[in-house]
């Protein structure tokens, strides 16, 4: 205020140093006040303290070519040679190595068919029928056992590809049911509400360390062999559980910030209550909470790697079987920053999709 | 005195007068009562309307006349007493409820648009889903009547780039894409700057003229003198008195459609 009245009179003049700095956009905020300088000196000591170290152990003293372990035994800095050398290993996990082009090519179709899913002109109902078909093929090509692939058991699956599978399928199937179950939650039939409740409260209470446990030691022991589905099934199913009573609070959330009036607007028009839903409720209650989706979501992704508890490797565990090689020193810190990368990447890409969706329908509807 | 005693004392002159005598009330309402816990919202309220009448319902807020016209499609439930409309009797049968809806339409105070649909997919939706009208068919029905609402160039867009007008305007249209028998106006220019009053009440007006059976309830007495067969005015839940727009603005009956008179129209 003051300076605006400054400016009217037109005496910015007097103090043209001081005035310069309020206006200018960067560094009014770095050093515009006292505080403020403070703080962008404090950064930039952590910066000068921290970065040089990290840049040096990382790049300039890293051992990255060739990748043996004597190259990094003879450097201070990280060994990225190790990660080269393994990176098979920790990518596809103790697959049989004969067979690795199986696991090579499930990664190539999920990540193909996700980056062709992510286009608006591709939302047809046949985009549907492609991915079931897809993951049918996905899991035969990782299992075998079937047209004179060799079958591999599951406790043979790791790494990238399972992480992957996971993801996809505890997510993709987690979605549909988190909608039933968040519709049933408001439903006016008392039964169906009572149990949806329960569900999504149970599921929610329950960490999904004991899920997965659950899973994979505690079914076996009530039901019979023959009834028993595969322990990567048994986590997956726990996985996709699990994700739907966190996503069905999510979207129930959506739905009460409709208005009242959405409701009674497609109830005069005399749409049934799936229409109703279908067409006017749902498609606006994802759109009010799609960064709540996003962050479930990402959160699932990286929920994933917990299946090592109960004995099979995603990345982090076929890593962590990478590094009980005596030949190196075990390189833990690149190994865990570069499953870390792959992770980011999956989730980054994910949040950049949520906020290109988010953008889509600010910039249709106004 | 009952409101049928009234009709049947119109002259006969007037066409739809005989017609409606003899063809069944498009709405019949009898002895309805309505509470909200432990507030009487409707109290006794017996009411015919017949095919191609226009009724005007005033009364001071918290009348009850907005919930008397969202019983006819069933947005609120009556606890007592009986509503026929085009001859369906509502009850708890969701059946017999969408039968209803899919005849009557209505038009909302706050438009009620979907906002993430286009204006000409707002109209199309429900013909399409509920009446299984091709798309095509229904597209080109729903243009006609934006053409009619005189908005057919903002078909592409959607409600939150129109004005209040525009989007109360799409919203009859999207009414009349389901060719109801019978409209309904809970009211519509209530939520309107003042400038895009006009617009609405012409678009009602010449849809008054089509012969629509249309119940609105409504503070523009303009309106009222212009399109109306009978204003009824409720109070308290209770319809006090029912009267041909000239008659209900020159000699009011009753003490209370005096005291509101005087204070709407000074």
């Amino acid at each position: 205020m003051t300076r605006h009245l400054l400016g009217c009179f037109g005496r910015e003049k007097a103090l043209p140093f001081k005035l310069f700095l309020e206006r200018h956009p960067v560094l009014n905020r770095l050093i515009g006040s006292p505080l403020n300088a403070g703080l962008t000196l404090l950064a930039l000591w952590f910066l000068f303290v921290s970065a040089p170290p990290f840049l040096e152990w990382a790049f300039l003293d890293a051992a990255i070519l060739p990748a043996t372990p004597a190259n990094c035994a003879d450097s201070d800095g990280a060994c990225w040679s190790f990660v080269i050398a393994k990176a098979r290993q920790i990518l596809l996990g103790v697959y049989p190595f004969d067979l690795q082009w199986r696991p090579i090519t499930v990664c190539i179709m999920i990540l193909g068919l996700l980056a062709y899913s992510v286009h608006p002109q591709n939302w047809k109902s046949k985009l549907l029928y492609v991915w079931v078909i897809a993951l049918a093929t996905i899991f035969l090509l990782m299992a075998g056992g079937l047209f004179g692939l060799t079958a591999v058991p599951t406790s043979a699956w790791g790494g990238l590809p399972v992480t992957l599978i996971l993801t996809v399928v505890a997510i993709g199937g987690a979605f549909p049911i988190s909608i039933v179950l968040a519709l049933s939650r408001r439903s006016e039939m008392v039964l169906i509400r009572i149990l949806s409740t329960l569900f999504i409260e149970l599921v929610r209470a329950v960490p999904l360390l004991s899920l997965l446990f659950v899973a994979s030691i505690m079914l076996p022991i009530f039901l019979p062999e023959a009834f028993l589905p595969d322990k990567f099934v048994r986590a997956l199913v726990a996985l996709l559980l699990f994700a739907s009573a966190y996503l069905a609070e999510v979207i129930r959330g959506g739905l009460q910030a409709i208005p009242r009036g959405q409701f009674e607007a497609a109830d005069a028009l005399g749409l049934s209550y799936y229409h109703k839903q279908r067409f006017i409720i749902l498609p606006q209650a994802i759109q009010v909470v799609i960064p709540s989706l996003a962050n479930t979501v990402i959160v699932m992704i990286k929920n994933t790697s917990l299946i090592l508890v109960i004995g099979l490797f995603d990345m982090i565990s076929a890593g962590r079987a990478a590094l009980a090689d005596p030949e190196w020193q075990s390189p833990a810190v690149e190994t865990y920053l570069f499953v870390s990368l792959i992770f980011f990447m999956l989730s980054f890409s994910f949040a950049r999709f949520a906020d290109f969706l988010e953008r889509r329908n600010a910039s249709m509807q106004s | 005195m009952t409101i049928q005693t009234i009709t049947e004392n119109k002259p006969q002159s007037d066409e739809w007068t005989s017609e409606a005598s003899v063809t069944q009330p498009a709405i019949r309402m009898q002895n309805v009562d309505k509470w909200f816990g432990d507030f009487q919202a409707l109290c006794d309220v017996t009411l015919d309307i017949h095919p191609g009448e226009r009724v005007v319902i005033c009364g001071p807020s918290g009348s009850g006349k907005s919930t008397l016209i969202r019983c006819v499609n069933r947005l609120e439930r009556h606890q007592k007493g009986k509503i026929v409309v085009n001859g369906v009797e509502l009850s708890d049968d969701v059946k017999k409820i969408e039968d209803v809806r899919r005849d009557v339409g209505m038009v909302f105070q706050g438009f009620n648009l979907f906002p993430h649909l286009t204006v000409l997919e707002n109209c199309v939706l429900a013909p399409v889903w509920v009446k299984k009208t091709p798309k095509a068919e229904a597209t080109d029905l729903a243009m006609n009547l934006l053409k009619k609402v005189r908005i057919p160039e903002q078909a592409t867009k959607y409600p939150g780039q129109l004005s209040g007008g525009q989007q109360q305007r799409v919203a009859i249209a999207r009414a009349l894409c389901m060719s109801p028998k019978i409209m309904l106006f809970d009211e519509p220019t209530s939520a309107l700057d003042p400038e895009m009053v006009k617009e609405v009440l012409d678009t009602m007006l010449a849809l008054a003229e089509e012969g629509m059976t249309m119940m609105v309830v409504t503070h523009e007495m303009g309106f009222a003198r212009q399109a109306a067969n009978r204003v009824i005015f409720m109070d308290q839940g209770q319809v006090i008195e029912t009267q041909e727009p000239e008659a209900f603005f020159s000699s009011p009956r009753h003490e209370r459609t005096k005291e509101f008179l005087n204070r709407i129209l000074t």
